[in-house]
C-alpha cells in the first residue's frame, strides 16, 4: 500500500505531496518541506561517499530505498534531477514502474500546461485525479 | 548503438504519442510567424522571438522524451546527437535528421533535415530572405532548452535552409560547456 507521494524539483524544493492513507500521521506543510530538502541533501552525500564512487562502470546513482521497520521509502531521480518519492508498506520492494509512471504523469499534467511554472509546486486538479487513480490501481 | 536509438525512436513514434493533423500543426506554425513578424516588423526580432518559444517548449519536453523512452544520460556527444536526431525528431515530428559535420574537437555537429514539415508549402517573400529570417527557428530553441535541462550550455542555429533556396536544411549544434554544478548528483 503506498502511503504518500512526494516530488522533489532540481533545487531540492517540495513541488507536490499527498498522502493516500487515512491511517498515518499526516505531515504538516512545514515538516513536509523539511523533509523534501533533508532528503536532497541526504540523497547527495550518499552518492558522493559512495565507494562505488570514480570507477568507469559503477557510477552510483543516488539513494533508491530507505528501509525501517515499519515503512519503505523509494526514490526515482530523472535525469533531469526531478525525484519522485513513494512513502509504502515494507510489501512493496522496487516502486520502479510506478514511479515511471509517475513521471510520465508530470510530463503530461504539470510540464504540459503552459501555466504551470516550472520549480514551482504542483496544483493540477488533473495531476492529482490521475495520481489518485494510479495509486489506488497499485 | 545507433541501431537502438533509432528502434527506440521508432518504438514511441508509433506506441507512445499522440498524433495530430499535419495540416493543423502546419497552419498553427504559420499564422504564428506570420503574427510575429507583423507584431515585430524586424525578422531578425521574429527569430530572436522563435528561439525563445522553442527554449521554454524543450526545456518541458524533454522530460516527456524522456519519460515516454525511459533513457538515461548520454555518455558523450555523439551519444547525444544520436538522441536526438533518431529518438527526439522522430518521435515529434516524424522524421530522423542526419548527423554530419562533427568538429575536430567533437563540440560541434550539425543537423540535416531532409524533409522539414513546417516548412510544406510555405514560401518566404523577398524582403524576408534577404533580412535573414529562418522560419523554422523554433527548433532550434527546442533543441537548445532540452540540451539545457542535460546541464549543457549550448548556441543552436541554422545555416541553411531550403526556404532560402538553398539545397537542405541544416542546424548546426555547438557545445559552448557543461554546466556541472546543475548535474543531479550521482548522475556525472
Amino acid at each position: 500500500m503506498i502511503y504518500s507521494i512526494f516530488i522533489i524539483n532540481k533545487a531540492g524544493g517540495l513541488i507536490y505531496n499527498k498522502d493516500y492513507s487515512g491511517s498515518i500521521a499526516r505531515l504538516s506543510s512545514n515538516e513536509a518541506l523539511i523533509f523534501a530538502g533533508t532528503f536532497h541533501g541526504i540523497h547527495a552525500l550518499a552518492s558522493r561517499i559512495s565507494p562505488a564512487a570514480g570507477s568507469d562502470s559503477a557510477k552510483d546513482s543516488g539513494i533508491q530505498t530507505i528501509d525501517t521497520d515499519k515503512f519503505r521509502i523509494h526514490c526515482f531521480q530523472t535525469p533531469t534531477g526531478i525525484k519522485l518519492i513513494a512513502v509504502t508498506d515494507l510489501v512493496h520492494t522496487r516502486l520502479t514502474d510506478v514511479l515511471t509512471k509517475v513521471y510520465g504523469m508530470y510530463s503530461d499534467y504539470a510540464l504540459k500546461n503552459p501555466f504551470h511554472n516550472l520549480e514551482m509546486p504542483i496544483r493540477s486538479e488533473l495531476f492529482d485525479t490521475k495520481l489518485q487513480q494510479l495509486i489506488q490501481a497499485s | 548503438m545507433a541501431k537502438q536509438y533509432r528502434n527506440i525512436g521508432e518504438e514511441a513514434w508509433k506506441n507512445n504519442v499522440e498524433k495530430v493533423s499535419a495540416e493543423l500543426f502546419i497552419f498553427t506554425y504559420g499564422s504564428l510567424v506570420v503574427q510575429l513578424v507583423k507584431d515585430y516588423e524586424d525578422y531578425g526580432a521574429v527569430n530572436k522571438q522563435l528561439d525563445k518559444m522553442g527554449y521554454n517548449i524543450g526545456v518541458r519536453l524533454i522530460d516527456d522524451l524522456l519519460a515516454r523512452t525511459g533513457l538515461e544520460r548520454c555518455q558523450d556527444l555523439h551519444a547525444t546527437a544520436e538522441v536526438i536526431s533518431k529518438v527526439g525528431f522522430k518521435m515529434f515530428l516524424n522524421i530522423t535528421p542526419s548527423v554530419a559535420n562533427w568538429s575536430a574537437d567533437s563540440k560541434e555537429f550539425s543537423l540535416i533535415l531532409d524533409d522539414n514539415p513546417l516548412n510544406d508549402f510555405c514560401e518566404l517573400p523577398p524582403k524576408a530572405i534577404q533580412d535573414g529570417l529562418w522560419y523554422s527557428n523554433v527548433l532550434c530553441g527546442v533543441v537548445r532548452g532540452a540540451l539545457e535541462m542535460m546541464q549543457m550550455q549550448t548556441e543552436v542555429t541554422f545555416v541553411r535552409d531550403v526556404l532560402r533556396g538553398d539545397e537542405t536544411s541544416e542546424i548546426r549544434v555547438k557545445l559552448e560547456r557543461m554546466l556541472d554544478e546543475e548535474v543531479p548528483v550521482g548522475d556525472d
